[in-house]
């Protein structure tokens, strides 16, 4: 009996140390400085975690856990490579995967122990299996729609709210019933499909712009299903790295509704813009200035503090490079050089951080609304990149508009403010910019990544005789 | 059975606690990374599929388990992996820190 003991002593431990270290990892993430010691100590649980599970007596047939492993590793590796604009969709797609491990484990639990299950371990099982099913399909939704294989566009129908909660009652409902009867088998598969259909109807009326807020939703779903498959379990460890999830992804939806000055019902059941488009399709064309690429490097050249602000048109374009060349032109002129990021620009939170670092620009040059907010009025140009609601100043002025209230970034307040845009045609919320008609505005139109590209030349040429 | 159920919410709370403590401390700069690790820490749930798989209960649990494991583990490997990538890459532009 006693070697018997020590094994799982052992397990115990590694779990314990693993808890402890996936603690330090998240708080080492709280500075750029030690980020990646935050990575290395996950890891090292990581891997102490499976590796103490693997020596559990229980298991007598290594065969296909070592071939799950092996093809999960060899799954991952791609999935760790992608690139740095498709990082939206790569975590959508492995936020389902992780509620698809959590939802079978449940699956196979509850047929392993039925028909006699504690009325509490029927409880988180349902739990488990509920917030599983449902984010494996929305996450699934939302991979599809940010890599635009489904439409971006938001759908909605009539009744559509009534059907979606409808489902969701059901649900619930049925997994009260198999608490107080167990014994009802047949049951179970309600409580799967009806929240794997509930995910798909979740997600359709939601457009790109909801991204982030809908992706750190899902975040915290699948932190809280495998919270409650630890509970079924009995894993503190799997109960705390749920607990941790859970938080972050809470946290992280909470930052983003009020960087959109929305609550979370109002995201998951509003379909934002839908009737604006309507409204605003009757307006007529006001006059805006443009400007070329040459008179926009004039500008930038004399200018002493530049406000560059980048948006998820930045994204499209692929534009951050050029943009990167334009920081170094810039800068090495002697411009101040600074980019302000808003909460929610992009498709997840900190996308545009992860595009301009990639290009090589420091990191203590990209501000967050807050940091730069009081610069504009001191700033001699803002130029924005593929950004459009969150430069909107109806959203402080103008009560009637659908953003008032949303914090912004005050471009406006800049002594100049430069546009490059596509076209007139009005952003992802589908609401009328003022900022566009302002007498200090001149609109760039063109593709950003060409228009930044010219704008590079123009200021090198100039360079040479001046 | 019932003081470990307490157990659990106790340790489910204080974790919760703790979260919020230390994610409220992560500067927006690295919310993307912050999201890509929080995914491949919350893959541990692979403990669990292990388990299933190897214990060979019954049939739907080995096959549940083991597709459960390639999930998982997809997650941990890829999650570190482009986590690191991303951080990799973020860098000050006054060299010698202070």
């Amino acid at each position: 009996m006693t070697p018997f003991l020590s094994t799982d002593l052992i397990i115990e431990i590694t779990y314990l140390v693993a808890t402890a270290l996936f603690i330090l990892s998240l708080k080492w993430m709280s500075s750029p400085a030690t980020a990646r010691h935050g990575v290395w100590a996950g890891e090292i649980g990581m891997v102490l975690a499976i590796a103490g599970t693997l020596l559990n007596r229980g298991i007598v047939d290594y065969k296909w856990v070592a071939i799950a492993l092996v093809l999960g590793t060899i799954i991952g590796v791609p999935l760790g490579k992608v690139q740095m604009t498709a990082v939206p969709q790569r975590t959508a797609l492995s936020h389902a995967f992780g509620a698809l491990c959590v939802t079978l484990v449940g699956t196979a639990e509850f047929y392993l122990r039925a028909p006699d299950v504690p009325k509490f371990m029927m409880s988180v099982l349902s739990m488990e299996v509920i917030l599983g099913s449902l984010t494996f399909t929305g996450s699934l939704m939302a991979a599809g729609k940010l890599q635009e294989i489904l439409p971006q566009r938001p759908i909605t129908y009539k009744g559509q709210n009534i059907v979606n909660l409808g489902m969701l009652a059901a649900s619930v409902g049925v997994a009260a019933y198999l608490v107080i009867h167990p014994d009802h088998i047949y049951l179970f598969p309600v409580i799967v499909i009806v929240p794997l259909l509930f995910g798909v109807l979740m997600i359709i009326p939601i457009g790109g712009a909801d991204m982030p807020t809908v992706i750190s939703l899902l975040n915290s779903y699948a932190g809280l299903s495998a919270a409650a498959m630890g509970f079924v379990l009995d894993s503190k460890l799997l109960i705390v790295a749920g607990a941790l999830d859970g938080a972050s992804g809470l946290i992280l939806s909470v930052n983003m509704s009020k960087a959109m000055n929305r609550s979370f019902s109002n995201v998951l059941f509003g379909a934002f813009g839908q009737e604006q488009v309507a409204a605003k399709a009757g307006e007529e064309a006001r006059p805006v200035r443009s400007a070329t690429p040459e008179e926009a490097a004039g500008i930038l050249e004399v200018a002493s503090k530049v406000v560059i602000v980048p948006g998820y048109g930045m994204a499209v374009a692929q534009a951050q490079h050029k943009v990167r060349e334009l920081y170094d032109n810039l800068t090495k002129r002697g411009v101040d050089v600074k980019f302000g990021i808003h909460p929610v620009a992009g498709r997840m939170p900190g996308h545009m951080n992860v595009l301009l670092a990639e290009a090589d620009i420091p990191y203590d040059k990209l501000l967050d609304m807050d940091e730069i907010n009081g610069d504009f009025p001191q700033t001699d140009v803002a130029l924005i990149i593929g950004a459009n609601d969150v430069t909107n100043p109806a959203a402080r002025t103008d009560a009637s508009s659908p953003i008032y209230g949303m914090p912004i970034l005050d471009v406006d307040k800049a002594r100049t403010v430069m546009v490059i845009k596509r076209s007139m045609g009005a952003g992802f919320a589908g609401i009328d910019n003022p900022l566009y008609y302002m007498d200090k505005t001149l609109m760039l139109f063109g593709d950003a990544k060409s228009f930044v590209g010219s704008i590079v030349r123009e200021l090198s040429g100039g360079g040479s005789h001046g | 059975m019932k003081s470990d159920l307490i157990t659990s919410l106790y340790v489910f709370m204080l974790a919760g606690f703790i979260g919020f403590e230390v994610i409220r401390r992560v500067s927006p700069l690295l919310h993307t990374p912050l999201m890509s690790l929080t995914n491949a820490l919350d893959a541990i749930a692979v403990v669990g599929a292990i388990l299933l798989a190897g214990e060979h209960k019954s049939t739907l649990s080995t096959v549940l388990g083991t597709i459960a494991i390639v999930a998982a583990t997809s997650n941990v490997v890829g999650g570190f992996f482009i986590t690191d990538r991303m951080l990799k890459m973020f860098k000050s532009s006054s060299k010698p820190k202070s």
